[in-house]
């Protein structure tokens, strides 16, 4: 009845794991990524076929298990047919929250029926399958609401600035040391339902609250690393069953999401503590610093000021935040740079790590408004590039951009990276106000002489330049 | 070193590394065969092991432009645990095993397909330059 019982079988799950492993080898250029995504999907059909096949698979069962795939499916190919692209953060937000949730009932119904994966009989589990099965739950269960708290933050269902209160980090402390004894209970009882259920809950109680200080803006952080979790719940799920192909997969994603952790903080100066305590970004910082800097002048402009500087550039390079994300004006954005490139103007454009919701979000909203990928460039490519640059249209975005970051030690943002876009002949920053930005640092860069602010939303001004381009 | 030589690098370990992962796989998988019951845990450790190290010089050599595809295909096949799910479902168990299997099933359903689609829809979108 075990899965690894059977050569054939276990072959299977080796070849589908070769395949993932290629699968997000392609990803490394946009040339190979379709095939190598393609290779993943084969990957993924070898292993739902060869499990279809397993000694002792009842044909009654069988035909529940592609019931369910067909239902599951279903709604998977609708969800990812009509998906807005700027809706992307919050979608894989929710399909992190369904890895967990299915760990949580593959470990509940292991704990049921043990005999099925050779790990013991009800209430008799092996203790190394008891541990296992506790890691899979836990990281399960914390993913689910996590996720599903991330979720409803990108989806603005609830407020995206962080939530705290007295005490937060030592009750988190608490419930994690209590889930730890709680395991050691669970593992020593040879499999108590009951305790997995308490486990299974207060898992779900951490997992919401590990999230809700958080803000906004470092979902880019807080997705990462649900992936990762979502891998290493899978690996732990992967362990308990004995299967190659789910620990393989489970170790891949795992790694990933901790890279894409570890690069997003990067891109930010912070350390990975310093995110998850949260409580970055509060407003409470911003109303201080507009007083301090009321009486400071700021030139601003019109579309057809702009439309003008930017068709007598020889070289414009466009900086898109989240806010061009929010106002969908990539389209228009793309629109503007056909324009200019007509008029002999060279347009780049420049992303910055944790520009969005999510990483890579500005690439792929780029891509969607047909910009294409080799105009656009990382932030370690195209910084020594402002320098001989005419005009940089920001657009979105505001502390990447500003220079505070490297001059003022006492700055919220002090240290990171950002695109040097102070050094460029002209900026132009297209903003609704002069609220500051996420980091509720104020941007020294509007107040310089040769800025220009558009003041108004960045779809409708970039609107009016292709207006006062075309004529 | 230039961005070009360092993936090179990355990838050539890569390769190295899956190929070990491969070896170390195929030994676990033979002594699986040898003996009856669950795998030794020591062998699946060494597959999870060779496994991050893969996936660590693997992710390094994904292009940051490609980040959002790269977070939407490894939720799809973290969905492998479907495989679980399908055991838990199909094979004779109990009506609660079964249940919560067929639930399991539904949801990593959900995620095969619409991570694979997101993907590949996402990915459909970078296009180079015209000529």
């Amino acid at each position: 009845m075990n899965s690894t019982t059977d050569p054939g079988i276990t072959v299977s799950y080796l070849i589908s794991a070769v395949l993932f492993i290629l699968a997000l080898r392609g990803l490394s250029h946009p040339e190979t990524a379709r095939r190598g995504n393609l290779l993943g999907m084969a990957g993924m059909a070898i292993a739902i076929l060869a499990t279809l096949d397993h000694p002792g698979m009842l044909l009654g069962g069988a035909a529940v298990i592609i019931l369910g795939i067909v239902i599951g499916g279903a709604v998977g190919a609708i969800v990812a047919r009509r998906v807005n692209m700027t809706a992307l953060p919050q979608l894989v937000a929710a399909f992190h929250s369904l890895v967990g949730l299915a760990a949580v009932f593959v470990a509940a119904s292991a704990l049921n029926a043990p005999q099925s994966f050779g790990i013991g009989t009800p209430g008799h589990l092996r203790l190394e399958s008891l541990i296992e099965m506790s890691v899979g739950l836990a990281i399960g269960s914390i993913t689910f609401t996590g996720a599903v708290i991330a979720f409803a933050k990108l989806q603005a269902l609830m407020s995206g600035s962080p939530i705290i209160f007295p005490g937060q980090h030592k009750l988190n402390l608490g419930i994690g040391i209590l889930i730890l004894a709680l395991v050691v209970m669970f593992v020593i009882s040879g499999g108590s339902q009951t305790l997995f259920w308490i486990v299974a809950a207060l898992s779900l109680a951490i997992g919401v609250l590990l999230i809700i200080p958080i803000g906004g803006a470092d979902m880019p952080v807080v997705i990462s690393m649900l992936n990762s979790y979502s891998g290493w719940a899978a690996a732990g799920i992967g362990f308990t069953i004995g299967n190659v192909a789910l620990i393989v997969t489970g170790a891949l994603v795992g790694s990933s999401g901790a890279i894409l952790s570890y690069i997003m903080c990067k891109g930010m100066n912070r350390s990975i503590i310093n995110v998850l305590l949260g409580g970055f970004g509060t407003d409470s910082g911003a109303a201080a610093l507009v007083g301090a800097t009321g009486d400071k002048s700021v030139k601003s402009g019109s579309a057809e000021d702009a439309a003008f500087i930017m068709s007598n550039a020889s070289k414009v390079i466009v900086v898109p935040g989240y806010g061009m994300a929010v106002a969908q004006a990539q389209h228009a954005v793309r629109e503007m740079a056909e324009l200019l490139k007509k008029e002999g103007v060279e347009v780049k454009y420049a992303i910055h790590p944790v520009a969005g919701r999510m990483p890579g979000h500005m690439n792929v909203l780029l891509a969607e408004a047909q910009v294409p990928y080799d105009e656009v460039f990382e932030l370690e490519t195209i910084n020594n590039e402002f320098s001989t640059t005419d005009v940089v249209y920001v657009i979105g975005a505001n502390d990447v951009t500003n220079p505070a970051a490297k001059t003022n030690p006492a700055s919220a943002i002090y240290g990171m990276p950002i695109l040097e876009v102070d050094k460029a002949k002209t900026v132009l920053f297209v903003k609704r106000s002069m609220a500051s930005g996420y980091a509720g640092v104020d941007n020294e860069l509007f107040f310089r002489d040769n800025t220009m602010m558009l003041f108004g939303d960045a779809k409708k001004m970039t609107e009016e330049i292709v207006q006062a381009l075309s004529k | 070193m230039t961005p070009a030589e360092l993936a090179g690098q990355a990838a050539s370990l890569a390769h190295k590394a899956a190929a070990l992962a491969q070896n170390a796989a195929g030994f676990a998988a033979e002594q699986a065969v040898a003996h009856t019951n669950h795998p030794p845990l020591i062998y699946l450790f060494a597959i999870f092991v060779m496994a991050v190290l893969v996936g660590y010089y693997v992710i390094w050599s994904v292009t940051p432009a490609l980040h959002s595809p790269l977070l939407a295909v490894t939720n799809a096949i973290s969905s492998v645990i479907i495989v679980g799910a399908m055991l838990a479902t199909g094979l004779p168990g109990n009506r609660t095993a079964h249940t919560f299997g067929f639930i399991a099933v539904t949801l990593a359903g959900v995620n095969i397909i619409g991570g694979f689609l997101v993907t590949q829809r996402m990915l459909g979108m970078f296009k180079k330059k015209a000529k």
